[in-house]
């Protein structure tokens, strides 16, 4: 008999509709997938079984839980289950964690809270439980603090508040979204173990279909408050009923249609020589001089004009660095960036010719815009690098000619940046690099934060902006597969250094390095069975 | 992907109605308070500075709606001209404070960590390590007292809670993606300042200047109170508090009536203060 079922489940929230008659089942021991894309309902579904809704909330179906109707249990009753019988993991473990509170205290907490121990007990099990986690105590003491773990450490302390109490029912909202892909393979593996020991079900919620195809038994597709399409992976995989199903999984191993940049002997558009980039520490001494963090070490490349080179590397890896040194945000210890064969920077300035021919994206489609600016004066933003803007008609026509080839109406120009979606916002960004005509745009991550099939647009838009515009991008992400689908040389960065290059298949195909090699087998990968069907 | 615990922070009925009420009332005690200022500019029923001894300590009814002091002055005249001086000092006092705070501030935000910071941020805990009527007491005792001194005095201390509240706020929107492309786009901080980061802290800065607004006439009445203030024969609340003093128990309408107008100004603009950030605040979440 199933562990959870939720049968026609329908929630909607000060009268509008969110979720539509979703119906759903999890057996102990195994793992649901439930996938969808933003406002799909997936998070929704999750915390309606937490009932953990917002005020205005009002629900009918039920929700099942071992023969208990959730929905019919009063707030106190709720309370003593949370925790206990259902456990959840959120996605962004930076938050999760009560920064001044131990890693002990917050794991013993949710069994004290429970009354199921003595507070000696509660330790005691908050111990075995981060051991069981893969936090040893030699190197994790339970009086350690939140910022002293990396953010896969936040994670397996958030994992283990949620198993404490050995719940039957575990809930993860996207529990790897926020992290890189070797960590995310490992929590991953991690939560597949922790469903055998305990047998208990797991709901994973994502947008990642990569994601769950290893790790679920059943998946289920929402789509805008609907389940479209459910079923065990095996079958789901190879029938494919749906056509959303289909198009998300298209989505998902999307690959533009894109010449490779010829080959050619001229100077490199961009060029960078042995750059250096060093942080000082604080003084930890007073009489001897402070440390250094060397984020960027003698980092070398080259691009070529009309070629799309890629930057992979996981965070802390000095790719951000770097970028603001390339953009002349940053001062460099040591070596140089030559643009077009001349030294960028003269004086510790940036010459202002070369900075008009380089342009950036953003990752965050919601952080990269003032909101009280309207489109128009957003997108003109870079027409302070000229001497001498357009303006009046001409102004206009160059920021509909900018939108237009970003595929949004010229009319968007007298909006609010707070009216366009997040892809509509990126695609919003990429105009803004336009308008100037540069030659060479850095993408920051400028992908990661899009849902699949939004992202496949994107890219889309960038290869025909870069076959129609002669554009070079230096595309940087640590999502492997979309750097494979747009690049034609890779750069893998560790620690500061490019520690393997060149052209983007061979590397993939056959990685030299043993940290390339970790980053490409850890990359969550579509079933072939699946991949084969969307590709014909 | 929000995160889930944002939801239930939404708005309860109840708490909707409160808010609204908040600034509603804010206002209306405000405008009566304004217009009180405007009205006595070109008309006060009788002239503030004419003694008429034979009518002096009348109990508050007609003509004297608020009844005389004890040079038979008209004290709803005098009412209607110290809301003047009020406002006069609490908008020059908030000026001062916003002129040169905020720009400090912004500077500050700009170079964070630099020698400049420093020097400005330090400079504010000085002026912070004193309170205000000190300030206050020092600069008069300096320079004689005054409605002018008492202006200078509260708007330095203005200064330092301005320049913190926009370094705090500016601190955190440098380092958003928009200030980014912006520095990318080759603007430097002045432009970068004016055109980024001071839009987005102004809702802030209103609220704060509102509450500020509220202690700037809490501090003029404080010093008119003590003689530091507005000199006679201009009226002031804090001086009629003071001259009351003596015969609260023959004519406490002479304490009750400048008491009140001070006590419903403040109110008011708190509550208008409250209301606006409660109606502030929203609008940057929801823009988030």
């Amino acid at each position: 008999m199933a562990l959870l079922s939720i049968n026609h489940l329908t929630l909607s929230i000060h009268g509008t509709p969110i979720l539509r008659d979703v119906s759903m089942s999890l057996q102990p021991g195994k793992v649901l997938g439930v996938i969808g894309e933003s406002g799909s309902g997936k998070s929704m579904t999750a915390n309606a079984v937490m009932r953990l809704l917002p005020n205005g909330a009002a629900c009918t179906g039920q929700i099942v839980l071992e023969e208990r109707d959730l929905l019919d249990l009063g707030e106190t009753r709720m309370n003593t289950l949370r925790g206990r019988d259902i456990g959840m993991i959120f996605q962004e473990p930076m938050t999760a964690l009560n920064p001044v509170q131990t890693i002990g205290d917050q794991v013993a907490e949710t069994i004290l809270i429970h009354k199921a121990a003595s507070k000696a007990d509660a330790l005691r099990i908050a111990r075995e439980t981060l051991n069981r986690v893969g936090l040893p105590e030699k190197t994790f003491p339970m009086s350690r603090y939140p910022h002293e773990l990396s953010g896969g450490q936040r994670q397996r302390v958030v994992i283990a508040m949620a198993i404490a109490l050995r719940p039957r029912l575990l809930i993860a909202d996207e529990p790897t979204t926020a992290l890189d892909v070797t960590t995310q393979a490992q929590i991953l593996r991690l939560l597949k173990r922790l469903v055998q020991e305990d047998g208990m079900g797991l709901i994973l919620s994502t947008h990642d279909l990569a994601v769950v195809s290893d790790m679920a038994d059943d998946i289920v597709i929402m789509k805008r408050g609907e389940v479209v399409e459910e079923g065990p992976a095996a079958t789901l995989y190879r029938q494919m009923k749906h056509p959303y199903t289909k198009a998300l999984f298209a989505a998902s191993g999307h690959v533009p249609d894109r010449a490779p940049a010829a080959e050619s002997a001229q100077t490199p558009l961009l060029e960078v020589r042995n750059v250096v980039r060093d942080y000082s520490l604080p003084r930890t001494r007073l009489f001897r001089a402070p440390g250094h963090f060397r984020a960027v070490d003698d980092v070398s490349f080259a691009i070529r004009r009309g070629e799309s080179l890629g930057l992979v590397g996981e965070s802390g890896c000095g790719k951000s660095t770097l970028t603001r040194a390339l953009l002349g945000l940053e001062t460099v210890q040591g070596g140089e960036i030559l643009f077009d064969g001349k030294p960028m920077v003269e004086n510790g300035r940036v010459v202002p010719g070369i900075r008009r021919k380089m342009q950036v994206v953003f990752q965050d489609p919601y952080g990269s815009f003032n909101p009280r600016h309207k489109v128009a004066r957003l997108i003109t933003e870079p027409y302070h690098l000229l001497p001498d803007p357009p303006k009046g008609a001409e102004r206009d026509r160059a920021i509909a000619e900018a939108l237009e080839s970003v595929d949004m109406p010229a009319a968007a120009a007298d909006k609010y940046i707070h009216e366009f979606s997040g892809g509509q916002r990126q695609r919003i960004a990429i105009a803004r690099a336009l308008i100037i005509r540069p030659e060479l745009i850095i993408l920051d991550e400028a992908v990661s934060a899009l849902d699949v099939s939004v992202r496949a647009q994107v890219l889309d838009l960038l290869s025909d902006l870069s076959a129609r515009l002669g554009l070079t991008y230096l595309f940087i992400s640590h999502d492997l597969s979309v750097v494979r689908a747009i690049t034609d040389r890779v750069l893998v960065m560790k620690s500061g250094r490019i520690v393997e290059h060149g052209a983007t298949e061979a590397v993939f195909k056959a990685p030299r390095h043993d940290y390339t090699k970790t980053l490409i087998d850890a990359a969550p990968r579509l079933p072939d069975v699946a991949r084969e069907r969307t590709a014909g | 992907m929000r995160l889930p615990s944002d939801a239930p922070r939404s708005v309860s009925p109840l708490r909707a109605v409160s808010r609204s009420l908040n600034l509603s009332l804010g206002l209306v005690l405000i405008l009566i308070f304004f217009g009180a200022a405007l009205v006595s500019l070109i008309w006060t029923p009788y002239d503030v500075a004419a003694l008429d001894i034979p009518n002096k300590l009348k109990p508050p009814g007609w003509p004297h709606l608020m009844g005389t002091d004890h040079f038979g002055r008209d004290v709803f005249s005098m009412i209607l001209v110290g809301a003047r001086t009020s406002i006069a000092v609490a908008v020059v006092a908030v000026g001062i404070g916003m002129g040169l705070g905020v720009p400090l501030g912004l500077t500050a935000a700009a170079r964070p960590g630099s020698f400049l910071d420093e020097l400005i941020m330090r400079g504010n805990d000085l002026v912070f390590a004193f309170p205000a009527l000190l300030i206050a007491i020092m600069i008069t005792a300096v320079f004689g007292p005054g409605a002018v001194n008492a202006i200078l005095a509260i708007g330095i201390f203005n200064i330092p809670v301005f320049a913190r509240l926009s370094r705090g706020a500016a601190l955190s929107l440098w380092t958003r993606d928009f200030v980014l492309s912006a520095r990318v786009a080759g603007k430097g901080a002045l432009r970068i300042s004016y055109e980024h980061i001071l839009p987005n802290i102004l809702n802030l800065l209103i609220v704060q200047g509102t509450i500020q607004f509220s202690l700037g006439i809490l501090a003029e009445a404080g010093l008119s109170y003590v003689g530091l203030g507005a000199q006679p024969p201009i009226p002031s609340w804090g001086r009629m508090l003071a001259e009351s003093q003596t015969m609260i128990s023959f004519a406490p309408h002479l304490a009750l009536f400048p008491g009140l107008a001070i006590v419903l100004t403040v109110l008011g603009l708190n509550l208008m203060g409250d209301g606006l950030r409660d109606l502030l605040d929203p609008k940057i979440r929801r823009e988030r």
